[in-house]
């Protein structure tokens, strides 16, 4: 009796595995707000959290383990046939990013159990809504479907990021909510646009009817898709969309600006699938609408970014330029439109998330121990913890910069070889070396500032005790997954190779979608209209 | 008379739309809280109808099978569904955020200070 149910069991784990990673925290949401969050409650809220998302971190590694044997996992909800009914699809790439993901979230929750998540209401439930949005988002196969998971991760955002409140994340909450929803108007508009033009929003489907479209509706579809591209351009902070960025990740409070490094990075997987795989480079008459913006806004990007980090007053203003350049970066090596290029900008985006995610919770720990500079780069009172703060942050700052050995060399070094050979070639590598190098004079002056220049007269002022090694332990996880980045580059450069492959080839990717390649399933609309009767 | 009746469906709901995006966009640029907020929702409302009318303008045509010969296209009309839905809670998050932003900055100014007053210390 126990074998067969424990058998059972593992059947039904191993087909619904698609799923899980969006049902996990979405039930563990709903049983949190069901407990409530009484101050006595918190203890078993934290158990609760942190088990789910290391359960999380497990179906995401199991499905990423499968993936990498090349086989799409197709999940189709309520078993409707593709089309027509929800699909969830889980290759590498999303396998990828759902590992991301739940890698951050895990140090992040931890260390916001450390304190941060008594100073608000609901904070796990929150935390759990938005990992079910993220999640979702990565593993959708249907274009509405991305839209509706991009709202349930925006709504946590917004109550997230005024987490502890305070008069300036509430001036920034009200800013990010309202340029989040006018973006959100923008992807409705194009993804109506493209359902007018293309009859279909399942991704796999598009791939397949996007070429076939000719003439003036290729036109309207390719403004959608441009549209698109603004649309993830401001989630992902593409210049000139990334103005909300700085100024709404240094308000947040750290364990929260840590999660959204992820956030920006949903904006990128979004312009991979839309515009480099359905609009990509077999696309017929829509083919890389993007291929003339995307690589010069990321290179501009990327340099605004880094005088962004240059003229920073605070650490975790400094931090959120960085992200912006590392998004410049990513986006660069996306614009390149081939597989080196995406696999190269894949392996820099997982590697950026990191290291960003470590940086903005170091900041924070840096702050508490200056005293009235906190968080401001100028001159403070000595630290406690100089030595072990400073080596992180040196750590952090060299990988971030892309100094050899650490990963942040080997992404630019692929973003470099990726470039070679095509015309852009001495633009791409000017700009992404004088990024690198002016992100070290940036984050040298900072760190020389905050760990040399010391105003021994303020001896005191600041908190006596350090960090806890609690508390420590997530940057340091955090960090230690990037230089695990670096001793495990060949499998890693591997799978990225392997995932921009995947994505090139569309035929298997229709063909494990639809079942079937070639089948007309869905009617676009199209002349001759049916008979003209009934038209108004 | 005659001129109004050479004017198409088409051509009223398209300018209908544009119209209500315009005063939306106008309203989203103004520098208060309300106006923000009233402008956000005017265009919630333009792309909702804009979504519908994706499905393309039909009369008479039920949107489910076998009722008659013409069918209208029912997937817009469930998108639209579901954007409501979601305009709907963002809109009340929004007025909530926009009063507690107004609570504590003392002013309605989306940049929490009145123009021309002095910044706080940005950092």
């Amino acid at each position: 009796m126990n074998a067969t149910f424990a058998d059972v069991m593992m059947q039904m784990f191993r087909q619904h595995l698609a799923v899980l990673p969006v049902l996990l925290p979405s039930l563990t949401a709903v049983f949190m707000l069901l407990i409530g969050d009484r101050a006595d409650a918190l203890p078993r809220l934290r158990r609760i959290a942190l088990v789910s998302v290391a359960l999380g971190l497990m179906f995401a590694l199991k499905l990423a383990l499968e993936a990498d044997s090349g086989a799409l996992r197709v999940y189709r909800v309520g078993d409707w046939p593709a089309p027509f009914g929800i699909v969830l699809v889980v290759d590498r790439l999303s396998a990828m990013m759902l590992v991301l993901t739940q890698a951050v979230a895990l140090p992040v929750l931890w260390y916001a159990a450390g304190g941060w998540d008594t100073r608000g209401r609901h904070f796990h439930a929150l935390f759990q809504f938005q990992l079910m949005g993220l999640n979702g988002a990565f593993v959708t196969g249907d274009l509405f479907n991305l839209f509706v998971f991009f709202e349930v991760l925006l709504i946590a955002s917004y109550v997230l990021l005024i987490h502890g409140q305070g008069r300036e994340r509430f001036r920034v909450g009200l800013q990010y909510v309202a340029i989040n929803l006018a973006a959100s108007a923008l992807f409705l508009i194009g993804v109506s646009l493209i359902y007018a033009n293309a009859g279909t929003l399942n991704m796999a489907d598009l791939a397949q009817r996007v070429p076939l479209v000719e003439g003036d509706a290729a036109v309207v579809l390719k403004a959608a898709a441009l549209l698109l591209l603004v649309v993830f351009g401001v989630k992902a902070a593409l210049l000139p969309l990334h103005l909300w960025l700085p100024a709404t990740y240094a308000a947040a409070s750290a364990p929260v600006a840590a999660l959204f490094a992820i956030m920006t990075k949903v904006g990128v997987y979004s312009i991979v699938r839309v515009h480099a795989v359905i609009f990509g480079a077999d696309a017929g008459g829509s083919a890389l609408v993007a291929g003339p913006w995307l690589l010069p806004l990321g290179l501009a990007t990327g340099l605004l970014a880094v005088c962004g980090v240059l003229s920073a007053r605070s650490l975790p203003r400094l931090v959120a330029w960085l992200t912006v350049a590392s998004v410049g970066t990513v986006l660069a090596g996306v614009g390149l439109f081939s597989p080196a290029g995406l696999s190269a900008a894949l392996y820099y985006m997982v590697h950026s998330t990191l290291v960003v995610a470590a940086l903005f919770l170091l900041a924070e720990l840096l702050a508490a121990q200056r005293g009235d500079a906190a968080d401001r780069i100028e001159p403070g009172p000595p630290l406690a913890q100089p030595a072990l703060l400073g080596l992180l942050m040196l750590l952090a700052a060299a990988s971030a910069a892309g100094l050899p050995p650490l990963p942040g060399f080997i992404g630019k070094l692929m973003v470099l070889q990726a470039s070679s050979g095509i015309a852009s070639q001495p633009w791409v590598w000017a700009v992404v070396l004088t990024v690198g190098f002016l992100t070290l004079l940036g984050l040298a002056r900072a760190g020389s500032v905050l760990f040399w220049s010391e105003r021994p007269e303020l001896a005191g002022s600041g908190t006596p005790a350090g960090a806890s090694p609690r508390m420590l332990a997530a940057p340091v996880a955090l960090l230690g997954a990037g230089v695990l980045m670096s001793v495990l580059a060949g499998p890693l450069t591997r799978y990225t190779d392997a995932a921009a492959a995947q994505l090139a080839d569309r035929r298997s990717y229709v063909q494990a979608v639809l079942g079937v390649e070639g089948v007309i399933t869905t009617r676009p609309y199209g002349f001759p209209a049916p008979d003209g009767e009934g038209r108004p | 008379m005659s001129l109004l009746a050479n004017v198409s469906m088409e051509f009223l709901v398209a300018t209908g739309i544009g119209w209500v995006t315009a005063c939306g966009v106008y309203l989203m640029l103004r520098g208060r809280s309300f106006p923000v907020v009233l402008g956000l929702t005017l265009l919630g409302y333009a792309v909702n109808i804009f979504i519908f009318v994706m499905g393309r303008l039909w009369s008479g045509a039920p949107p489910i099978l076998g009722q008659g010969a013409v069918q209208a296209d029912p997937l817009p009309q469930a998108l639209v569904l579901t954007a409501i839905v979601i305009g709907f809670a963002t809109t009340g998050f929004v007025i909530e955020l926009a009063l507690r932003s107004r609570a504590e900055a003392g002013t309605d100014h989306v940049d929490g200070r009145e123009p021309g007053e002095r910044p706080e210390r940005d950092a």
